[in-house]
């Protein structure tokens, strides 16, 4: 079973946050809260998508 | 997030804290005493006697026995009274609650919550506190702060460059980004900042011996509500762990905190340093054990007058969240999850 595991990296160089959630999506942030938002909205992160704030 | 997260195991005491005197300390509001029986059993009662509620840690013991020092309520390490003043018979509700106790690593862990969904293969382990080849430095200072400042203060240790200058803040800490990790199924927040060529702070510089530029890594690995590893790997630049996982040419700390809450606005900050180098050596033990009382007093200085912010504020003040807050967001959730469960 693969573990249940987020992953946030701060992009060195950058002001940027990539996230990867456990089901292998992928998401790009400029702040802590919307990629949180956007990472526990799994499964539907596409719905979080829309519903973020803009980019 | 003031709210106590009961179901919980928590830290109430250091193994060296509990023996023959009575010990009182309160965990989420609830008095206990502490003591350890004559076979080395530790054992953590209600600090109430159930006559007139006077407190059985300002009692004494006759051997394994505490008996009350207003009234002479005489109870065993079960809670169960076993002897009232001038009369033969003991009333059928003459009874102290007792808490489950485990002991391991050199802490005192105690079950607050429903005795029946304690489980204690689930305490964190901390197991460099009493590990051959380690020594380990310890203190805890209580905090007039609810148990959620600190959480917020170890998961972000870009804090370190601002209120801990001169001791274990550089520039780099700051400045340097951090990987966040949340396992849901281990209930785990890894937040990870590995520094590279950087100033040795002196915290490390004093007791390591290096002069000169380190690679320092930071690896926090938080167990919510009660437990904060901060794994400190300091080597001096450029020397790697070998291809066989040898790692001999770094030096290792295991910073260790016990978040307990006392009340909902109280703490009880147990911290200790382990280190796997100069183990022996008890002038290092001196400084890493001043050093880091400065550096928890400096904290304690600060989330205290944070609390006295919060606690005066109106309601529905909004925080600005940076990145150097991954970690602390995510720590954040699990607490608030842990309470609802």
């Amino acid at each position: 079973m693969t573990a249940t595991v987020y992953r946030i990296v701060w992009l060195p160089g950058s002001d940027r946050l990539h996230g990867t959630c456990h089901c292998g999506a992928e998401h790009d942030a400029d702040d802590p809260v919307e990629m949180w938002t956007w990472l526990l909205a799994h499964p539907d992160h596409a719905a979080a998508d829309q519903d973020g704030p803009p980019r | 997030m003031t709210a106590l997260i009961r179901n919980q195991w928590y830290v109430a005491a250091y193994s060296e804290e509990v023996g023959e005197p009575l010990l009182g300390r309160t965990i989420l509001g609830e008095p206990l005493v502490l003591y350890r029986t004559q076979d080395g059993t530790a054992v953590a009662l209600a600090d109430r006697c159930v006559h007139r509620r006077y407190p059985l840690s300002l009692s004494g013991r006759d051997g394994d026995r505490i008996v009350c020092g207003y009234h002479g309520f005489t109870y065993e390490p079960s809670g169960a009274c076993v002897y009232v003043p001038a009369q033969t018979r003991v009333p059928r509700t003459a009874r102290v609650p007792s808490y489950q106790v485990v002991e391991q690593d050199s802490l005192v862990w105690v079950w607050i919550g429903d005795a029946g969904r304690a489980d204690a293969s689930r305490i964190p382990r901390a197991p460099w506190l009493n590990a051959p080849g380690y020594t380990t430095v310890r203190g805890m200072e209580p905090l007039a702060a609810r148990y959620g400042l600190l959480v917020d203060n170890l998961l972000d240790l870009s804090h370190e460059t601002y209120l801990h200058g001169g001791y274990i803040g550089t520039p780099e800490v700051a400045e340097t980004p951090i990987t966040t990790e949340v396992d849901e199924d281990a209930g785990i927040v890894y937040v990870r900042r590995r520094m590279t060529d950087v100033e040795c702070p002196p915290f490390y510089a004093n007791s390591t011996g290096i002069e000169g530029h380190i690679d320092r890594w930071q690896d926090i690995e938080y167990h919510p509500p009660g437990l904060y590893l901060l794994h400190s790997r300091i080597a001096p630049t450029g020397v790697e762990i070998g291809p066989d996982g040898d790692d001999s040419g770094a030096f290792h700390a295991e910073i260790v905190y016990a978040i307990t809450p006392e009340t909902e606005n109280t703490t009880l900050d147990f911290w200790m340093v382990a280190r796997d180098f100069a183990v022996d050596d008890a002038q290092v033990s001196e400084y890493l054990a001043k050093s880091n009382h400065t550096v928890v007093m400096q904290d304690v200085v600060a989330l205290n007058a944070l609390e006295k912010v919060i606690a005066t504020e109106p309601e529905g003040y909004q925080e600005l969240s940076i990145n150097i807050d991954t970690g602390g967001l995510a720590a954040r959730r699990m607490l608030k999850n842990l309470l609802g469960s």
